[in-house]
């Protein structure tokens, strides 16, 4: 019986991603801690009214049954037992939580910057990334985050970390990667219509590999349209096909070069300069069938480099 | 029960109440919980504009300075004698002077009118000069007087908490009427005032509002 | 005033017009109880279209924009139109006066008007759907819900409406508990039915005023942008969310704390048994009520709230835990050395026992910090409330509609079909939602259009469950219109209950007994 339990237990925590940091660990010991007590809880509660249901099955309509109207000890024994329970937990994931919300001294910075829908990265050496964080193993990492429109959530599952990104403020969260490896980002604050396609990549490598990464011009022996299909995928792809259909936003198959309606009646041409409008100041000309304010500005985001190869990638869909 | 008068009005106990006590006094209570939900609403806008106040002190210092203390006190002064003559009525109801009963009621609710005229003045003034809530802020403020910055809000504070109170002089003037309706017909006496009594306590708390309002949004910088 | 034999409040007077303008608490109970079903017919469906599209990976249905549609007003219509009105307007107001020997309720002009205020709530929300719908979810967060460009405004402006309707139910329940109990009817002889209503009544008054100025600042933001809650403007959203869950948490507690009043009923009835530590039960009520003002910050650990903040929040509500297993305990202690009948009342309130223990211990998982940042808005949390909303709430709302149809319609109900409706709505129950709990220490987040690959086979059986409890729903739903029109004449107590309801005759008459009821005893005694 106990073994079973104890297998039970053990199943019960790889049902959470594999912990990757000495917190999510921690986590880990409580999180099976507690459902150890549920579990017990649970079997003396649900086994209770089941055993009491079927002994003290009806027997017949005259039945008479006991006069017991209640029982201080009793009661006070099953409010103040699970009162400490609760009590040790609480204390347990206070001091816990107060690690995750104490932020290491030597902590390496990244400004996480959300907006619908993609999450984007900057290193203090000024180095961008999009839809991909790439952080050294073995060291402390703080994020600052601030969104540039509504409520976003960072969540990294096995890291058990998650902090609201809110605009108009920063806020912080940190962890330490044990191991080297892939892991999942999501949004877990519900901001729109593809919420659930806010992804990203989170990825552990080692100092050296980092500090290379870091260093070097992301974009190096690049052709433009190349450059532009990066970004593409990063932070296009969510509500761009690469064919003619609509997704949020008109796909950009055949976009270049067609002549659009605008909500006002306008015809407008898709050149060069439309598309550059279109991703600095999107609500600028919105063309009929599509509603206004989906689409967040890129301006200060992209460097001059990337918006050009976005539109030499548009220009290469047919 | 005896059958009502033909010239006298007699109220009747409604029918799951044991006597017309019992139906006074559950009324009474009920209006307290009522206005106990008031509080509450007004609760929120209160610990909102705390604070924002907190947040930007500057912002409300500068903001107070638009509003006109003057029209603020004459208002309060409104509301505080139009409390006394709503109680007055309660107490002329009470030994059965019935023609003093309308007499105060008709100076409560003439106090109501006057509250909401100065009101007006004020509200105009403001959208005159501009100074709207929120995106529809479009005066052109002093530069380089701190705290300009967040003016929109403060004005979408005074509008909405000023707002929700004249909404509620307004309820209180439209009940007061139809007190003085009744008063006419001669529905009220000692064995009968509750909703003289009930309109009261409302008309109150919007005064007690008021008292609170006016320091908060004219007076404190 | 006595009425002649065979005369109720059914018979009493007929026309659709005799009863849009009644004021008989029993006839504005059985409105209630039309829209309420009617409500959760449309919340429900939405449910099944929910489970349709998550049934795999990728578009399934419909669009993401459709989706997230879908999940608010399937989120918006469960909890403002029935779960919050499922027990205090429709069952309460029924029982509440029966229940304490009383005519009718305090003021019976207002509980009428409550309703109209229900009604033409979910009329102006369900005009949205013709500005193209809300799609916030029913939490409203700003800025989304400022930015979105819809028919959130009518949604919000249609949930503003039915505060009024919850504020003046609760406030005739407290009038009525306070000022027209039956002589003898002491407070602590009242049954724990009624001590739920109340500290729920409590709740509602306090509450929802708060929720009203939010929603009507929302409504301005829309409107004029007054810049509160929008950071645009300097404002602060997370302020929205305090406001929000100030009223929205005490508001769960609207829902469960009557349904738990609910479940002392049918404990005591069919195990013919006085209650385990009335008086524990009854204060615990209150106790929940009251520290339910002071755990709202639970819903924000990560929401960018202070690290104090969180802590004070977490112990608040590890507060709530022990009230809670309090009457937990006492129910199963109840049944010792009781004569239990499995009725199918006492089978939703066995179901309610089971669902809301494993609901309670997930909650308290919840309110410890550490955990629950990884567990905030995953589909743990989705599990967790949906074992206590549906698990706990709506079966004991069944199980209530099944053991007082007798008294609300005289007669009885196919007792067949309503445990095999139990059979399939606890089944389904479990397969839906157990999967969701793995589903979210996976950490698969709530709210989801699309999931990834590696969270599709749980998704699927927890569809497959959805619809069995769909179809479990559609045969209770087949008991109450069966029982309406076809049913055996009812006695005036079949359960042989101690209650005063049952007391008078079934249906009642229009005045609930013919003679004023005095009360000796109190509400459960079984010797």
């Amino acid at each position: 019986m106990m073994w079973w339990l104890l297998m039970q237990s053990a199943q019960a925590n790889t049902f959470m991603p594999p912990a990757a940091t000495d917190i999510a660990e921690r986590v880990n010991s409580l999180y099976g801690f507690l459902l150890w007590a549920s579990f017990i809880s649970c079997v003396l509660v649900i086994g209770g009214f089941i055993y009491f249901a079927f002994k003290y099955k009806r027997r017949s309509e005259n039945d008479k049954t006991a006069y017991i109207s209640h029982n201080n000890f009793l009661e006070f024994l099953w409010s103040f037992v699970p009162f400490l329970i609760f009590m040790a937990v609480f204390v347990w994931g206070w001091a816990i939580y107060s690690q995750m919300r104490t932020f290491p001294e030597d902590a390496l910075e990244v400004h996480v910057q959300a907006q619908k829908w993609s999450w984007s990265f900057e290193y203090k050496n000024g180095r961008k990334s999009s839809g991909e964080l790439l952080i050294p193993v073995n060291t402390p990492i703080k994020l600052v985050m601030t969104s540039s429109d509504v409520l976003h959530s960072f969540y990294v599952p096995a890291f058990r970390a998650k902090q609201d990104v809110v605009p108009g403020r920063y806020t912080a969260l940190w962890f330490k990667p044990k191991y080297k490896g892939e892991y999942q980002i999501f949004c877990t604050e519900y901001c729109g219509e593809q919420h659930s396609g806010m992804l990203a990549k989170l990825k552990v490598v080692s100092r050296e590999e980092f500090d290379d990464w870091l260093a070097n011009d992301p974009y190096k022996g690049l052709a433009m349209e190349e450059v532009g299909q990066k970004i593409y995928t990063a932070r296009c792809a969510i509500c761009h096909h690469t064919n003619d259909q609509k997704l949020v936003g008109p796909g950009f198959g055949g976009l270049f070069g067609r002549e659009e309606t605008l909500q006002g009646g306008e015809k407008v041409m898709v050149d060069e300069n439309y598309l550059r409008e279109s991703i600095m100041n999107p609500n600028a000309k919105i063309v009929a069938g599509y509603p206004s304010g989906q689409m967040p500005t890129f301006a200060g985001q992209l460097s001059e480099q990337e918006i050009t190869g976005v539109i030499e990638y548009i220009k290469t869909l047919k | 029960m005896s059958t009502a008068n033909t010239t006298e009005y007699h109220h009747h106990t409604a029918h799951h109440f044991d006597s017309a006590d019992a139906e006074y006094r559950a009324s009474k209570l009920g209006l307290w919980v009522f206005l106990m939900t008031e509080i509450l609403m007004f609760g929120g806008l209160f610990v909102g504009y705390i604070i924002y106040h907190q947040k930007m002190p500057e912002t409300f210092a500068a903001g107070s300075k638009f509003l006109d203390w003057k029209l603020g006190s004459l208002n309060t002064v409104i509301l505080i004698f139009s409390s006394l003559t709503m109680a007055l009525s309660i107490y002329y109801a009470q030994i059965g002077k019935k023609a003093m009963v309308l007499y105060n009621l008709y100076i409560t609710f003439f106090c109501g009118v006057g509250f909401m005229v100065v009101k007006s003045i004020e509200y105009s003034h403001k959208i005159h000069d501009g100074l709207l809530p929120g995106s529809l802020f479009h005066h052109a403020a002093e530069a380089g007087s701190a705290g300009v910055a967040h003016l929109p809000i403060y004005f979408s504070f005074y509008f909405v908490m000023t707002g929700l109170h004249g909404s509620h002089v307004l309820v209180g003037m439209g009940l007061i009427a139809w007190l003085i309706v009744r008063a006419h017909k001669g529905h009220f006496g000692p064995q009968y005032y509750t909703p003289l009594e009930c309109v009261g306590l409302f008309w109150h708390l919007v005064d007690l509002i008021w008292i609170y309002l006016f320091p908060l949004l004219y007076l404190v910088g | 005033m006595s009425s002649a034999p065979g005369v109720n409040y059914l018979n009493e007077k007929s026309g659709l017009w005799s009863w849009l303008t009644t004021l008989d608490h029993k006839r504005i109970g059985i409105m209630y109880m039309i829209s309420v079903l009617s409500f959760f017919a449309i919340g429900g469906a939405f449910a099944m279209l929910i489970r349709w599209e998550l049934f795999g990976a990728g578009k399934n249905i419909v669009d993401a924009a459709t989706y997230n549609q879908f999940m608010t007003f399937h989120g918006a219509i469960m909890t403002f139109m029935v779960i919050i009105p499922g027990v205090p307007a429709f069952l309460g107001n029924f029982f509440l006066p029966l229940m304490i020997g009383a005519k009718d309720v305090a003021f019976p002009r207002v509980n009428l008007l409550s309703w109209y205020c229900l009604m033409v709530g979910a009329a102006i929300s369900f005009w949205s759907l013709f500005y193209h719908g809300a799609d916030t979810g029913w939490t409203f967060y700003t800025p989304y819900s400022i930015q979105t460009d819809n028919g959130t405004t009518w949604l919000v402006a249609g949930a503003f409406v039915m505060g009024f309707s919850s504020i003046l139910t609760g406030l005739n329940f407290i009038v009525t508990v306070h000022k027209l109990r039956a002589p003898g009817m002491t407070f602590f002889r009242m049954p724990l039915f009624i001590w739920g209503l109340y500290s729920t009544a409590v709740i509602q008054v306090l509450a929802t005023p708060v929720l009203g100025i939010t929603l009507l600042l929302l409504i301005a933001e829309r409107t004029m942008n007054i810049g509160i809650f929008d950071p645009a403007m300097g404002g602060d959203p997370v302020l929205f969310q305090h406001f929000f869950w100030f009223y929205s948490h005490p508001a769960v507690y609207i829902m469960i704390l009557p349904a738990m009043g609910i479940i002392s009923e049918l404990i005591t009835c069919y195990s013919k048994k006085t209650i385990f530590g009335y008086r524990a039960i009854a204060w615990s009520s209150i106790g929940i009520a009251a520290v339910s003002f002071f755990v709202w910050g639970h819903h924000m650990f990560v929401s960018g709230q202070s690290e104090v903040a969180g802590i004070v929040f977490s112990f608040l509500t590890m507060l709530v835990g022990v009230p809670t297993a309090i009457k937990t305990f006492n129910w199963v202690a109840t049944l010792y050395k009781g004569s239990i009948e499995f009725s199918a009342p006492m089978l939703f309130a066995l179901g309610f026992i089971f669902l809301f223990t494993i609901g309670g211990v997930t909650g308290i998982m919840l309110a410890v910090t550490a955990v629950d940042v990884h567990f905030h808005d995953t589909y743990f949390v989705v599990a967790h409330f949906h074992y206590v909303m549906v698990g706990g709430t709506l079966m004991a709302i069944t199980g209530g509609i099944y053991h007082w149809l007798p008294k609300m319609f005289g007669k009885m109900y196919n007792e067949g079909v309503a445990r095999f409706s139990f059979v399939l709505i606890f089944i389904g129950f479990n397969v839906t939602f157990f999967p969701q709990f793995v589903l979210g220490a996976m950490g698969m987040p709530r709210r989801y259009y699309d999931y990834l690959p590696a969270f599709e086979p749980l998704n699927k059986v927890s569809s497959l469950g959805a619809w069995t409890i769909g179809v479990g729903f559609l045969f209770a739903l087949y008991v109450v219109v069966d029982c309406i029109l076809r049913g055996k004449k009812a006695p005036d107590n079949p359960w042989g209950a101690k209650t005063l309801e049952w007391q008078t005759s079934s249906p009642p008459p229009h005045e609930n007994f013919t003679t004023q009821p005095v009360v000796t005893g109190g509400p459960y005694e079984y010797r």
